[in-house]
């Protein structure tokens, strides 16, 4: 009863047999074993499992592998290149954005596509953006600083790391 | 200082591979072979198991085995064991009730485990579990703490009659009859602390993998303390002697006391994997965490405090019943006990104190600590009833507090209920957070915020807690079954860098950071040559873990008593290789020097002779450089405070908004500022949580557990908090060498009465005299409507 699902994933081509009920973070974590994109908690509310498909943020626990077929996705694995880390990757670190790291890819992957609808975010504008992703550990401020960093890092570095496709 | 040693804003170590997805929790990790395990839970608060029917699901394709309670007991398997003994007022032991990993003849709470199904997939083995059959003769349950102690109560076990565990006291009650006897004014207060689930974002996970080969256990967990795990589980239910058993915890995803104790699913995955011969693997779904992990606070007090005429705190009275669930937690009885009960001095000069608590069963997940632990509904309490207290006596609520602190001179202070506070200066934290937040300017933005139709309230908090758990020998005495000390070996490799190893386990509190800059201070080793290890008992020495912010004045001291040892021997092999006396070798800025003259050597150069002893007195010295030191605390730290919120209030909704939090802290000596914000700030998100959010329901009819979501439990997001302004005061810490105190638990004590007591504040001139936690906007709402009515 398997379906072959392929898609694009952090640029690569990748094709698995999958149950049709199997979620896109299943097959992503236990198929493909990018661990990077994790599960907190299985009902679309705490966002650690945010990847993007085709450019825009989703949440992975709730799209079916299947649905992903053809797509271009792009998980936390993904956005630092050649060993180099992505300016939002480097704001992060840079202002203490995270603790235990758990939701820390979703926020990141969440972050960016907020810059990409808005590359010049204001505090009010981040902390409603994020309003999907829980953190336990931080009480969201120095993510909030680290977002706005970020965003101005990607400014500051020109279109390729400001977002749109080349993002993707 | 050093560039990146003891107060440098190092960057963390540990944040690269969390932000490249390079992480690696619990569920990240595989087995070849594995199985997946699903519990099957009880979906009632209490009953008996009349018969458990599993053959249609053991049928089913992919699935390798079932078992229940009787498995287990037919192995000899033993009960999940409680870390803590009280003892009662008249002498007793508590009650202690078997918690068997696999329920055996009753459940008496909802999610109970009951059963498990292993499967080739999680899929399979959860599509099996629905067809396992159970019939329950469902009996009475009762979840609420007045309920349960009401003579016609259901009961959780008959070894506890009336529901009670332990009736415990501290104190002396004669004396505080005496104070209230010769009060001015009294000040009565009936208090509810929620109960709170403490929502770790990485579900609990663990993996049994059993090596036939060797006869040998390994355990992947998601635990603060995984040589407690090995110790509890080994000697207590799986009876493996420790050398058989190995217990890994990776990178653990936020605890916040909730991955401390060692729970049901540990044993089951661990005595499953010997049976199948196979890996078995379980992580938690969302929803088992809010029915399965340990939940916090959760007491209903009545409090009392006698005051002199002027406002000088005569005596201290608390009565509360303190909920523990259906079964004993690892440490939940001294959580509303000796981490509840000793605190009620706060950071007051109150000369008689005197607190009984009755520890209750009920039909309910088991309470456990949750960040701070005790100590928040000690403050919660304490500063509700201050605040109380001003008002009835009219008496300026900032001045009440400073009249009654503790004053900077009187340290070390014996309080009337067992701690010795060793330093502290409350008046400078109070200064300070009234500087931050402009006290003088209240009543300007008072009268803005009501230009806009807003109610605006200042709320305060100034007070204490013990950490740095703890001197043995005094927890000893109090209860407790284990040692409190902790370990670190400092491994100087032979090229110079320094692995260490150390038995304070990280959730998220940046300990390869922190310890690499003690490190990196002593040995003056570059920051980037260290390796902290934690997490395996593989590999580390024996250590009890992260809890109660112990990790830097505990974990942290053994480390620095082991660089000691390093320090000691490398300047010996220094003054062998210098042909000098070892009086005369200073060590300082990782160069060891002859006094006085340009001779020296570098450390590595030390550390390399070390490990080639070619030129080496080996007649008084063994080769080598790595010492292990086990640090056991003299004495609890006490970090204190003073919190200021300010809130908005619409009158005609009810919602509530935090305008301004500040936070001035004495946390003593700080190593890494940036972590310590870091620390204070998730601290005080989990205490407004509970101050306007937060709230675990259970059903009072059905004991169904009603907040058993994230959709139906209210955790903070980012739009609901506020930026918080913090600072730190300092005085250092006289027990130990570092001067440090702890930080990890203080944003979550100190916060919460200052976020009610703004509300109150606020909605004091509609005669709003209380308002329940959380106060949601329903809440808030009809408290303003029932004192208008009124």
């Amino acid at each position: 009863m398997s379906r072959v699902v392929s898609f694009t994933l952090n640029g690569e081509p990748v094709e698995a047999a999958v149950e049709p009920r199997m979620l896109l973070v299943e097959m992503l974590r236990d198929t493909l074993g990018r661990t990077g994109t994790h599960v907190g908690c299985d009902t679309s509310q705490c966002g650690a499992c945010v990847v993007h498909i085709d450019g825009n943020s989703v949440k992975s626990c709730t799209m079916l592998a299947v649905q992903a077929d053809g797509a271009e996705v792009r998980t936390i694995e993904g956005v630092a290149t050649n060993g180099k880390l992505h300016p939002m990757q480097e704001a992060f670190r840079e202002h203490h954005g995270l603790q235990c790291g758990f939701c820390t890819p979703g926020m990141i992957m969440s972050a960016l596509d907020l810059v990409r609808h808005n590359p010049d975010p204001d505090e009010k504008e981040i902390r409603a953006w994020l309003e999907g992703n829980l953190c336990r550990c931080t009480g969201y401020q120095n993510i909030v600083r680290a977002v706005k960093a970020g965003a101005a890092a990607m400014r500051a570095g020109g279109a390729e790391s400001a977002g749109g496709r080349a993002d993707v | 200082m050093s560039e990146n040693g003891i107060g440098a804003s190092v960057r963390r170590k540990e944040d690269r591979r969390f932000i490249t997805g390079k992480g690696r929790y619990t569920d990240d990790i595989n087995r070849p072979q594995q199985v997946y395990a699903w519990i099957v839970r009880s979906p009632v608060p209490h009953a008996r198991i009349l018969t458990i029917d599993s053959k249609a699901a053991e049928a089913v394709r992919g699935v390798i085995a079932v078992f229940t309670g009787s498995d287990m007991a037919a192995d000899g398997i033993g009960g999940l064991p409680c870390g803590w003994g009280i003892t009662q007022k008249d002498g007793s032991q508590m009650a202690e009730p078997m918690h068997s990993p696999l329920a055996q003849e009753f459940v008496r709470c909802i999610g109970d485990q009951v059963a498990v199904v292993l499967a080739v997939s999680r899929g399979i083995a959860r599509d099996a579990a629905e067809l396992i059959e159970i019939e329950y003769e469902e009996l009475p349950a009762v979840t609420d703490l007045a309920a349960a102690n009401r003579s016609d109560a259901p009961q959780v076990w008959p070894e506890a009659p009336g529901n009670v565990c332990f009736d415990w006291e501290i104190g002396d009650a004669a004396a505080v009859e005496k104070a209230f006897a010769g009060a001015a004014h009294v000040v009565e207060m009936d208090i509810v602390n929620t109960r709170l689930i403490p929502n770790a974002i990485e579900p609990r996970s663990a993996i049994g993998d059993y090596d036939s080969g060797k006869d040998e256990y390994t355990l992947y967990t998601t635990s603060q303390n995984p040589h407690v795990i090995r110790l509890l589980m080994g000697a207590y239910v799986l009876h493996v002697p420790e050398h058989k058993l190995r217990v890994v915890a990776p990178d653990v995803g936020g605890g916040f006391g909730s991955k401390i104790f060692h729970y049901a699913e540990e044993a089951i995955v661990s005595w499953a994997s010997k049976r199948v011969n196979r890996p078995v693997k379980w992580t938690a779904d969302r929803s088992e965490s809010f029915m399965s992990d340990a939940h916090g606070r959760d007491h209903v007090s009545h409090a009392a405090l006698a005051l002199g005429s002027d406002g000088e705190f005569l005596g201290l009275r608390v009565s509360t019943l303190a909920n523990l669930g259906a079964y004993l937690s690892t440490f939940g009885p001294s959580v509303p006990t000796y981490l509840y009960g000793t605190l009620m001095a706060g950071t007051y000069r109150t000369p008689a104190i005197y607190c009984e608590v009755k520890g209750m069963f009920t039909h309910t997940v088991p309470v456990d600590a949750y960040r701070g632990a005790g100590r928040p509904e000690a403050s919660y309490l304490l500063e509700r009833l201050v605040d109380k207290a001003a008002r009835q006596t009219g008496i300026d609520k900032v001045e009440l507090r400073r009249k009654n602190f503790i004053s900077p001179e009187s340290f070390p202070y014996q309080t009337p209920v067992a701690l010795e506070y060793d330093s502290g200066d409350y008046h400078a934290c109070l200064d300070k957070a009234l500087e931050m937040v402009d006290y003088g300017g209240f009543d300007a933005r008072r009268r803005d915020s009501a230009a806009n139709g807003k109610l605006r309230g200042i709320g305060f908090s100034t007070y204490i807690e013990a950490c740095g758990l703890a001197p043995s020998q005094v927890a000893g005495q109090l209860g407790a079954r284990a040692g409190l000390y902790e370990a670190g070996t400092i491994r100087v490799n032979p090229t110079g860098s320094v692995t260490v190893l150390t038995g304070s386990q990280t959730q998220g509190q940046g300990h390869e950071t922190t310890f690499a800059q003690l490190v990196t201070e002593s040995l003056g080793v570059e920051f980037d040559q260290v390796e902290v290890v934690h997490g395996d008992t593989g590999q580390i020495p024996f250590g009890m873990g992260t809890y109660g912010s112990r990790s830097l004045s505990v974990g942290g001291m053994a480390i620095v008593k082991a660089l000691d040892k390093i320090r000691s021997k490398a300047r010996k092999i220094a003054a062998h290789l210098l042909e000098a006396s070892e009086e005369d070798v200073v060590f300082e800025q990782g160069r060891l020097t002859i006094a006085g003259t340009d001779r020296s050597l570098s450390f590595g150069e030390v550390a390399l002779a070390a490990y080639v002893p070619h030129n080496y007195p080996l007649d008084v010295l063994e080769p080598g450089l790595e010492e292990t030191a086990f640090y056991d605390p003299k004495n609890f730290t006490f970090p204190s405070g003073c919190h200021i919120c300010e809130v908005e209030v619409d009158p005609e909704t009810g919602v509530v908004e935090v305008a301004r939090f500040v936070a001035a802290d004495d946390f003593g000596r700080i190593i890494n500022p940036m972590i310590v914000e870091g620390q204070v700030q998730g601290g005080l998100a989990q205490g407004i949580g509970q101050a306007l959010y937060e709230r675990c329901v259970y059903d009072e009819e059905t004991g169904q557990l009603l907040t058993g979501s994230l959709m139906d439990y209210c955790l903070p997001r980012a739009d609901h908090l506020p930026n918080f302004e913090t600072a730190t005061t300092t005085t250092l810490c006289t027990h130990n060498s570092l001067g440090v105190k702890g930080c990890g638990e203080a944003g979550a004590i100190g916060s919460t009465p200052a976020v009610i007591n703004a509300v109150v504040d606020a909605l004091s001139e509609l005669n709003v005299t209380d308002v329940p936690i959380p106060a949601t906007p329903e809440r808030v709402w009809r408290a303003i409507r029932t004192a208008q009515a009124a």
